[in-house]
């Protein structure tokens, strides 16, 4: 293929550079500068509890809908429920501790991906059931890889996407996100995901609409554990 | 100072400004954002401080960019990933032609990126046969109309859900809807298809992660997350500024981003891609490219004055509250960065002497400065375009003006003259008003002007002195 | 406290009443007040326009008739941020930098030296109005004023206060830009003008008399009878 302009780029680069730029608008910047970025965020709780109570707060507001699950048994009585309410025909999930029983017990078509797959296999399954790296308190977010949630794929083509996580993954702002996913991997893997929320858009007259390509809801079965 | 650009300015300023529905549809539009952008502006625990710091980050990786670039690219090929670095718009779409042609693709399917829109990559790509899809609603509707992006982040903002129907019906054959959740859902079943056809997909990125070798993608939809990920081959196209250093930096830019851009907590999806799809992978391109687009930002980036412009995330929060924005509307820009920002940077991307106007088309009133979540000392380097072009280039009846000006203002004595001359010349003024022998037509047009005082500030002083 | 008087050539020549209305109230707190006669013009119009050595000569005028003073109060935002502000930046690298820096270093907007530096809230004023503030951009946020000129106006005896909902919003004058986009500096100062009628104030007041020429301008267009006022006339009002 063509050969690339790296070297032009870098010159160009270096010789800018070679003149400082203006500090002037980090004059003052003392203070902020004294104290880790995260610190001047929206404030994350300490305890569990605090930290469950914010996170189904930021759910609510993003129209996640968020089950309490005192046990596997109710997550999978709570999954069989929506999927009677909704109607489902088929689903697709991956292998995952948390989500082996519950998936089961719908006795339904169940495709696999984490096993070779195609989109158009994908495509028809009426909810994506997964688990997940971890559940952000500060924004109601979950983290998800190929490995946590089947995949980059399952968490955003079905239209409903299940997520089946414990309350002990609960963490409280994106930098314990990232360090619990470096110390689980020992580096990032080449997909990572933040979900905020089920998929929405406001680019028609500023009025917001759910379900603009990812998934139209978004469902946490949170088992405390 | 007249060019094609900035005679076109003028024109479409002119029609805009009188368009009474495109104003309000704008501020009710807006209306929202400001509410929402308050309230989670108030959840933090210091904005400001915030700001400074969002501002160091991006700071230290303009200012060695060169070491941050590497570190990136490094990681990134050691994953797998193709790395090209293109000088300009032609190089870049060249690159990406050939990747199509050589993965044998025919249908590609595009997710948001302003550096794309830049280059004009989706019309080159056409040019070439492909089938070159917006999957963004927003992006997606604006191309079916064959305009340019009114809005780096909203690109349909200036549209009513009767004029999309229209052009739904049109262009797709649908049927008339009159809700945007209907309208969503006929667009929602036709990018369906598309996402599982295309064969290449194409993404711009937010951030580019120098630590881990990441691309960082934010967006609402989900249309970037499913574009990278069902096609076989994916190209990022990336600009060269949007480096951080570290990826705890996102931990403070992402959730700036969402408060700046759209007045939200987060973000619907904000996902970081380093890589092809590995062994251990079921899905996710089998190929990934990234490109890096330095388009005279190397320009910018030696204007070492303006350098922190490059600091920008296009949050489009600047073009939220500019003034001049919400009446003129983004269209009228003519070009790809509107608002501030695109006022600034254009210049320097696409020519000082032809784009200045856009620098001076502005009262100045720093609400975007004060706005920007990265501290870009926006208004201030619109004067600093302003001088940069007069002194390249004077306009001569502009240049004897301030020279009369200047000369005059230096005479305390002749001076004294300026307040009955304007006595004088008052009533003159109030009967030629408006017409083209009046002198200040361009203020008399539309308002009027005050009428001259019995005594001036000075003759007030005299004559209280002369009175002691 | 000697005082020596910023008066910008457009209140010299068409707003004087801005600037005698500073005069009384420094008076009336009993300080003295000084004018050097040898001021004109601070340079604005020809450095927002680019060109900045027609304004740095200009500026030099200031410099020599600030020489001496202790310290200078102007009565418009603006202005008074051409000086503290952008002087600095506009003499950077030049012969008289050092200069430019003390004048900007004792440089003060009225309201702002009336607050911060002489400590005065109630003037003992009065002034039955139904008002509304607009806030001149450069004052504030080049200069940071914001609260100074409202807690002067709250002591005014009889002044009802109504904020409106675009305050901070520019009101298109940006001195050059007004002429030479005229368009576009009519309709921010529509979007004001119409602001103003939402809160049904019969008076808008500012510390920027180069805001009050727009807005006053276009409402007289309009032909409304909405007046307007600089802040420093409507504190001086009940003084003799």
């Amino acid at each position: 293929m063509q050969t690339d302009s790296r070297e032009k780029i870098l010159r160009r680069i270096r010789e800018a550079l070679a003149v400082a730029a203006p500090k002037r608008h980090l004059a003052g910047a003392g203070q902020a500068m004294s104290h880790p970025p995260q610190d001047w965020l929206p404030p994350v709780p300490n305890t569990p509890a605090e930290l469950v109570a914010l996170f189904e707060k930021n759910s609510d507001d993003l129209k996640t809908v968020v089950h309490r699950c005192p046990d596997r048994a109710a997550a999978a009585a709570a999954l069989a429920k929506i999927s009677r309410e909704e109607g489902w025909k088929s689903v697709a999930t991956h292998d995952f501790d948390l989500g082996r029983a519950a998936v089961a017990g719908l006795n339904l078509p169940t495709l696999r991906t984490d096993l070779p797959y195609t989109p158009a296999d994908l495509e028809p399954c009426h909810a994506g059931i997964s688990g997940c790296d971890c559940l952000v308190a500060q924004t109601g977010g979950i983290v998800v890889t190929s490995a946590s949630a089947g995949g980059r794929a399952l968490s955003v083509l079905p239209p409903h996407h299940v997520v089946i996580a414990t309350t002990s993954q609960l963490v409280g702002d994106l930098a314990d996100a990232f360090a619990l996913v470096r110390m689980r991997y020992g580096e990032v893997p080449p997909f990572l995901s933040f979900i905020t929320g089920p998929s929405r858009t406001g680019d028609i007259e500023r009025i917001l609409v759910l379900g603009a390509h990812g998934p139209k809801k978004l469902t946490v079965l949170l088992i405390a554990e | 100072m007249s060019t094609i650009q900035s005679r076109q300015f003028h024109h479409d300023a002119e029609v805009l400004t009188h368009d009474l529905r495109h104003r309000k549809l704008i501020q009710k539009a807006l209306g929202g954002y400001y509410v929402k952008r308050d309230e989670q502006k108030a959840k933090f625990t210091d904005w400001q401080s915030a700001r400074a710091s969002a501002a160091a980050a991006k700071f230290e990786a303009v200012n060695h960019l060169d070491k941050y670039l590497i570190e990136f690219t490094d990681k990134l090929a050691a994953r797998g990933t193709k790395v090209f670095w293109a000088a300009d718009g032609a190089e870049a779409s060249a690159y990406i032609a050939g990747v199509a042609r050589a993965a044998k693709v025919r249908k590609i399917i595009k997710s948001k990126t302003m550096t794309g829109e830049e280059i004009h990559l989706a019309q080159a790509l056409e040019k070439e046969g492909y089938e070159v899809v917006e999957s963004d609603l927003g992006e997606f509707i604006v191309q079916l109309r064959e305009e340019p992006p009114y809005h780096i982040v909203f690109p349909s903002m200036h549209l009513t859900r009767g004029e999309i129907s229209e052009t739904f019906e049109k262009k797709l054959g649908s049927q008339p809807a009159d809700t945007p959740e209907e309208l969503t859902m006929i667009a929602r079943d036709v990018m369906r298809k598309k996402y599982c056809e295309a064969d290449m997909g194409i993404s711009g990125a937010n951030f580019a992660v120098a630590e881990t070798g990441h691309i960082s993608i934010t967006e609402n939809e989900g249309n970037a997350r499913l574009s990278t990920t069902l096609p076989r081959v994916l190209v990022t196209i990336v600009g060269i500024e949007k480096v951080v250093p570290k990826l705890d930096d996102l931990a403070l830019l992402l959730p700036m981003l969402a408060t700046s851009g759209s007045g939200q907590n987060m973000t619907c999806y904000n996902t970081l891609l380093g890589g092809p799809r590995e062994q251990d992978e079921t899905d996710g391109p089998v190929e990934y490219h990234v490109v890096l687009l330095d388009n005279q930002r190397t320009t910018l980036l030696a204007d070492a004055e303006q350098r922190d412009s490059l600091h920008c995330i296009r949050c489009g929060a600047c073009l939220n509250v500019c003034p001049i924005f919400k009446n003129v509307g983004g269209h009228s820009y003519g070009t790809t960065y509107q608002g501030p920002i695109g006022s600034v940077i254009t210049p320097h991307l696409r020519g000082l002497q032809s784009w200045k106007h856009l620098s001076f088309a502005s009262s100045l009133c720093g609400a975007c400065s004060e706005t920007c979540p990265v501290k870009i000392d926006l208004h201030h380097h619109l004067l600093q375009n302003r001088r940069n072009a007069i002194a390249e280039k004077f306009v001569w009846w502009e240049k004897t003006l301030f020279a009369g000006f200047a000369w005059f203002m230096r005479r305390p004595i002749l001076y004294r003259f300026a307040a009955p001359l304007l006595r004088i010349g008052d009533p003159i003024l109030r009967l030629i008003r408006g017409q083209v022998i009046d002198p200040v037509r361009m203020w008399t047009g539309t308002r009027d002007l005050p009428k001259a005082p019995p005594k001036s500030f000075k003759e007030y002083w005299r004559s209280r002195h002369a009175n002691r | 406290m000697k005082i020596s008087l910023f008066i910008p050539c457009f209140v010299d020549q068409y707003y004087p009443n801005a600037g005698i209305g500073m005069v009384k109230i420094l008076e009336k707190l009993g300080h003295q007040v000084d004018y050097p006669e040898s001021q004109t013009c601070c340079g604005q119009p020809a450095f927002n326009s680019g060109y900045w050595p027609e304004a740095r000569s200009v500026a030099e005028t200031m410099l020599d008739a600030f020489r001496n003073a202790e310290v200078v109060v102007g009565v418009s935002g603006s202005c008074g941020a051409m000086l503290k502000v952008f002087y600095p930046e506009m003499f950077h690298g030049e012969p008289r930098e050092a200069e430019a820096k003390a004048l900007a270093s004792k440089t003060h907007e009225f309201s702002s030296f009336l607050v911060n530096v002489l400590g005065v809230g109630d003037l003992g004023a009065e002034f039955p109005a139904k008002a509304t503030f607009h806030d001149g951009c450069h004052g504030l946020r080049e200069l940071g004023i914001k609260r100074e000129p409202r807690e002067l106006l709250r002591h005014v005896r009889g002044l009802e206060l109504i904020e409106m909902k675009e305050a901070e919003t520019c009101c298109g004058f940006g001195g050059t830009f007004a002429v030479k986009f005229p368009e576009i500096s009519t309709a921010m100062g529509e979007v004001k003008c119409a602001s103003i009628a939402e809160t049904g104030a019969d008076l808008v007041i500012s510390n920027d008399s180069s805001c009050l020429m727009q807005i006053q301008g276009l409402l007289d267009r309009q032909g409304k009878p909405v007046r307007s006022m600089h802040l420093a006339e409507v504190l001086s009002h009940s003084l003799s």
